[in-house]
């Protein structure tokens, strides 16, 4: 596949990840951020969610695992995991942090598990289809292409 | 004496329409627990062409921010996280609005965080801005700024 190419299937990606409520305008403030001084400033910012987010979600689940569930340490864990998922646009991971929250505030435990079920759910389908927005950025690169954001 | 999270940006921009009549300097303090929260605000105002001298400190926590100040650092802007472990923004600010410190402290806060909204801008926040920060969102805060010099 030639560079326009693969620009157009990267642009045709995003597009229909922006459709489908997996990323929203914060995303696109943070390609905006990214330049040549900063160039992998995007993946460095995913990189951290990421990580910040497979730490929350495992204090998540051991939390909620406890004879007594301590609520305000749930909530702490899933106000971060907004906290992070909004300011990379991760809006459908956003969307059940606010869910989750609710359940936290009324104690009801096995609301919170549904909730935990669900953003596992959402986080890992963004995390594939992050990974694959990065995959079609290097193929362009390496074949000679621009920085297409 | 700078610390290792200060980042000094010469802001160099013919474009801008103000460049005659644009700030010296502008120094901001990003106060948030979270790395990923931090390294997205930091990106954002270091991007801005609001002053020819940019110059950007972080901290993780309440007590670090007031720690600073205890040092002897001024900022123009703060940016106060409510929640945060140790010290939080709304005890940080009372502190820091105790012991004197007059700069614009502007409150972070995500959407659905209610009654502590109130406690934390009784605290003697400037102002409060819903996470996550946008570019626009601090342009008019300097344009505030300029405005009460």
């Amino acid at each position: 596949m030639d560079v326009a190419q693969l620009k157009r299937q990267l642009f045709e990606y995003t597009t229909l990840l922006f459709h489908e409520g997996f990323l929203d305008e914060q995303f696109t403030q943070l390609q905006q951020l990214q330049d040549e001084n900063n160039p992998d400033f995007v993946v460095e910012v995913v990189s951290l969610f990421f990580d910040d987010s497979e730490r929350l979600l495992n204090e998540l689940a051991k939390a909620l695992d406890q004879q007594n569930t301590d609520f305000k340490k749930v909530d702490a864990h899933v106000h971060q995991l907004k906290g992070s998922s909004s300011s990379i646009g991760a809006q459908r991971v956003q969307r059940v942090c606010i869910t989750f929250r609710n359940y936290c505030q009324d104690k009801n435990v096995e609301g919170c598990l549904k909730c935990l079920q669900q953003v596992k759910h959402e986080y890992s389908l963004v995390k594939n289809k992050l990974e694959t927005l990065f995959t079609l950025e290097k193929q362009i690169l390496a074949a000679g292409g621009s920085a297409p954001m | 004496m700078a610390s290792p999270s200060t980042r000094i940006d010469d802001g160099h921009d013919m474009d801008s329409v103000n460049s005659g009549l644009m700030r010296e300097k502008l120094s901001v303090l990003v106060v948030d627990n979270d790395a990923l929260v931090r390294k997205v605000h930091e990106k954002i105002v270091s991007k801005l062409k609001v002053a020819k001298q940019v110059q950007i400190q972080t901290a993780t926590n309440g007590k670090e921010a007031l720690d600073l100040h205890l040092s002897g650092s001024s900022f123009d802007i703060i940016l106060m996280d409510m929640q945060m472990p140790i010290m939080d923004g709304t005890e940080a600010t009372k502190e820091l609005r105790a012991m004197g410190v007059e700069s614009m402290i502007v409150g972070v806060t995500s959407a659905d965080a209610r009654a502590d909204k109130e406690a934390f801008t009784e605290a003697g926040l400037d102002q409060c801005l819903a996470k996550p920060l946008t570019a626009d969102k601090i342009k008019s805060l300097v344009e505030t700024l300029e405005k009460n010099k």
